[in-house]
């Protein structure tokens, strides 16, 4: 099935930080509900897991903030501040590497002003080291918003950052 | 035959003429099509199809495997030849459409191969160099069928093995067929699977999990997403059967977060087997009740790893277990259970549905079967192979890989996954086999297989695959945690040229230590990639110790470990924190050493 890439944002469902993170806790496809995936709920709905997400996951769950927050900062995938518009992803893993992941992404890191991974400054772009998109027959791979992109060049992902920090600020004037 | 199983299959053959009556074009929208545009061609294809007012079935398929040709378009109609389409683009589409679709006469000059029909200059897709030799258990559906479709997975044998359990087996006897097959874990460690099952069978408990494993968190390895987006119902029948024999009541397939549509397939997979009672309360019609959700888990290496699997579905932080007690006596919420690979429980179905001889008839005396490998690297046709036992890493390789693609010699194989090793070329003519492999210091681990030229530097990529293994350390162990840390920088500074004397003893005597000194694998084997690399390339290592001896380029990875200890020198950095913790921190005295 299609699938459409979500918003790196988190959705625009309305409501305050703390509502849709309940609504998101509450709604969980799967029968089993824990505290991990009550964050991953909670974090796919906001984007990042603010205070107002860990209080709701203990609540609903019945943990202790600390027991919340144990299983938080343990994932890598969690963040605890808003991201930017946008996450690009280059994946570093060993297929990648081999076929000149690096220089993409030292070249991505200087371009976008940044010191590793990160947020621009802009607020435009969230910057992911990825482990393995798994589509190592493409390497080296990245992602735009969750959108695969395979036979990646340092000039191709410079070309397609700039396209989607174009895009908004077209939207934006 | 259980009477619902008679009409599963009743309708299926209906939906299945229906299918083939009318055109029917399938796109691999797979994670692999996706990464090269296929979902631009699905559109295209939607449009072209719909423009022209014809009358047929567009269908989002998985992957075939041969990923080098994605996007693929496969293109049937009724009473004329079928042909898969290779690397389509957008605007080749139309032309498909026009003159195969409506037309009903293949378009030659865009056209990979012919299916089950001949087509003048058009290889057959069984004669493509890539599936020469190939034997296809686990990924018999993968690219043919609509995965969400129960019906078509029906009409292919689905759920006849399942059926066959259940109407003539008893659960010992369809676990002594498991047993019988030779089936061993596919996830790794080559475990016989009908020992494991037997020993989930023997807990009289009345509630038992199976768990499954598709964590798939090995970089090069892509075979478990792949069986979950080609064919979801393939494990889900597999699970269902492990169940039976074991006697368990549930199954948990666990899956990372991260790629949408291997985990959407999978979960409408399952709600299809309940709608169609293959899942629920009387699993076809019979007594036998097994239920099934999915899991998912954030990213962790070491969530892979079977006793950090259960915690992580209790919704922990994905740490091992001491064992015993073992998962079969304690495992998922204290209840018993067993945990399977996904390729593992993939091959259950097609074993009792043909017998544990037709499947030990495959492959070598201790390695029956099939292994599912994945290509890439330095290779011409990377993707995804099903091969019997007993074939060279070379046929693999050379044959349907069709070795480097520009003509350099290659030098090695990386193998295993990030704790793996390394295979030079002048082994290539090893079999495959669990044991010969593990004997030669290499292992088929998940069967990841990343080739590499004769440019690419052993350092370098040793380098990468240890900051994965520092980082992916849970921090549980010390001699993991510190470890791994350890060897890393000690690698860095010898792939920039400033390696110290001692250094490789250095590494060695960490690595010993690691192995003797951490609960599960992770550790243990984290050695590994550097030893390997030894053992095989060392004169790479000791060049690197030469006066001006180049560095090998600055390595960017994860700017510390994430969750493991920090090296000396460094301190987690601030924006990792959220607000509240900073509060915390304002209020609680410094640590000890910095207070007055």
């Amino acid at each position: 099935m299609t699938t459409t890439p979500r918003p790196h944002g988190g959705s625009a469902s309305p409501g305050s930080l703390r509502e849709r993170a309940r609504r998101a806790i509450e709604e969980q496809p799967s029968t089993t509900v824990t505290v991990l995936s009550s964050l991953l709920a909670a974090q796919d709905e906001l984007g990042y897991l603010p205070y107002e997400a860990v209080d709701e996951v203990s609540l609903c769950t019945g943990s202790s903030v600390n027991e919340v927050w144990a299983v938080a900062s343990f994932y890598p995938n969690f963040r605890f501040t808003a991201p930017a518009r946008h996450l690009v992803e280059v994946c570093w893993g060993p297929t990648c590497h081999v076929l000149g992941a690096q220089p993409i992404l030292q070249g991505l890191v200087s371009h976008l002003g940044l010191d590793g991974e990160g947020d621009t400054e802009d607020g435009s772009i969230s910057l992911k080291y990825n482990t393995c998109l798994g589509v190592c027959p493409h390497a080296p791979a990245m992602s735009f918003d969750h959108e695969l992109a395979g036979h990646m060049s340092l000039d191709e992902a410079v070309t397609r950052v700039e396209g989607i920090r174009a895009a908004d600020m077209e939207r934006e004037s | 035959m259980t009477e619902a199983y008679e009409a599963l299959t009743r309708r299926a053959a209906a939906r299945w003429d229906q299918l083939h009556a009318r055109p029917w074009v399938r796109v691999g929208t797979g994670l692999m099509g996706e990464a090269v545009g296929a979902l631009e061609v699905l559109s295209a294809v939607r449009e072209a199809v719909e423009r022209a007012g014809v009358e047929a079935t567009v269908s989002e398929v998985g992957t075939t495997g041969l990923c080098y040709a994605e996007p693929i378009v496969d293109v049937h109609v009724p009473d004329g030849p079928r042909v898969r389409y290779g690397n389509v683009r957008p605007e080749q589409v139309e032309t498909i459409v026009q003159r195969h679709v409506i037309g009903g006469e293949p378009v030659t000059e865009f056209a990979l191969a012919s299916v089950d029909s001949n087509v003048p200059g058009v290889p057959r897709f069984e004669q493509l160099p890539m599936m020469q030799g190939q034997v296809r258990v686990a990924l018999r559906n993968a690219g043919e069928i609509d995965p969400l479709d129960v019906d078509q997975y029906v009409a292919r044998g689905g759920f006849s093995g399942l059926d066959k359990a259940l109407s003539s087996l008893t659960p010992q006897e369809t676990l002594d067929e498991v047993k019988n097959s030779g089936l061993r874990g596919r996830g790794g460690a080559a475990f016989p699977t009908g020992v494991k099952w037997g020993f989930l069978a023997g807990n009289p408990a009345p509630q038992k999990y199976i768990l499954c494993n598709c964590e798939e968190g090995d970089p090069g390895a892509f075979n478990d997403k792949t069986i979950l987006e080609s064919d979801p119902f393939t494990l889900v029948e597999g699970c269902i059967i492990a169940g039976y024999a074991t006697g368990a009541s549930n199954g948990i397939v666990f899956i990372r977060h991260g790629h949408d549509s291997p985990i959407d397939r999978t979960r409408a997979a399952i709600r299809a087997c309940y709608d169609n009672g293959v899942l629920g309360t009387s699993v076809l019609g019979t007594d036998f009740a097994f239920d099934m959700e999915v899991s998912l888990v954030g990213e962790s290496y070491v969530a892979g790893e079977e006793t950090a699997l259960m915690e992580a579905i209790e919704g922990k932080r994905s740490m091992p277990r001491f064992r015993p007690p073992f998962p079969a006596a304690y495992g998922v919420w204290g209840r018993p259970s067993n945990i399977n690979n996904i390729k593992t429980l993939s091959y259950a179905p097609e074993i009792v549905r043909r017998g544990a001889g037709w499947f030990s008839d495959i492959g070598t005396e201790k390695s029956t079967g099939t292994a599912i490998a994945c290509l890439s690297g330095d290779i011409r046709y990377p993707g995804l192979v099903e091969v019997p036992f007993g074939l060279t890493v070379r046929d693999v390789i050379e044959g349907m890989g069709g070795g480097e693609p520009s003509g350099k010699a290659l030098k090695f194989l990386q193998t295993g996954g990030p704790l793996g090793g390394v295979l030079p070329a002048e082994q290539f003519d090893m079999v495959l086999d669990f044991d010969e492999m593990v004997a030669a210091g290499a292992m088929f681990g998940s069967g990841g297989l990343i080739v590499c030229n004769e440019e690419r530097s052993v350092v370098d990529l040793t380098r990468t695959l240890v900051a994965f293994d520092q980082m992916e350390s849970c921090g549980k162990c010390f001699p993991c945690r510190l470890g791994m840390s350890h060897i890393l920088e000690i690698l860095e500074r010898i792939a920039d040229g400033k390696g110290r004397s001692g250094d490789m003893d250095l590494m060695e005597r960490v690595g010993v230590n690691m192995r003797g000194g951490s609960l599960c694998g992770h550790g243990q084997l984290g050695y590994n990639p550097v030893s390997s690399a030894v053992r095989f390339f060392g004169g790479e290592f000791e060049a690197q110790f030469e006066d001006g001896a180049p560095s090998l380029g600055t390595f960017v990875g994860p700017k510390s470990t994430r969750r493991g200890a920090q090296m000396s020198g460094d301190t987690p950095t601030a924006s990792v924190k959220p607000d509240f913790v900073m509060h915390i921190e304002s209020v609680v005295p410094a640590a000890a050493g910095t207070t007055e």
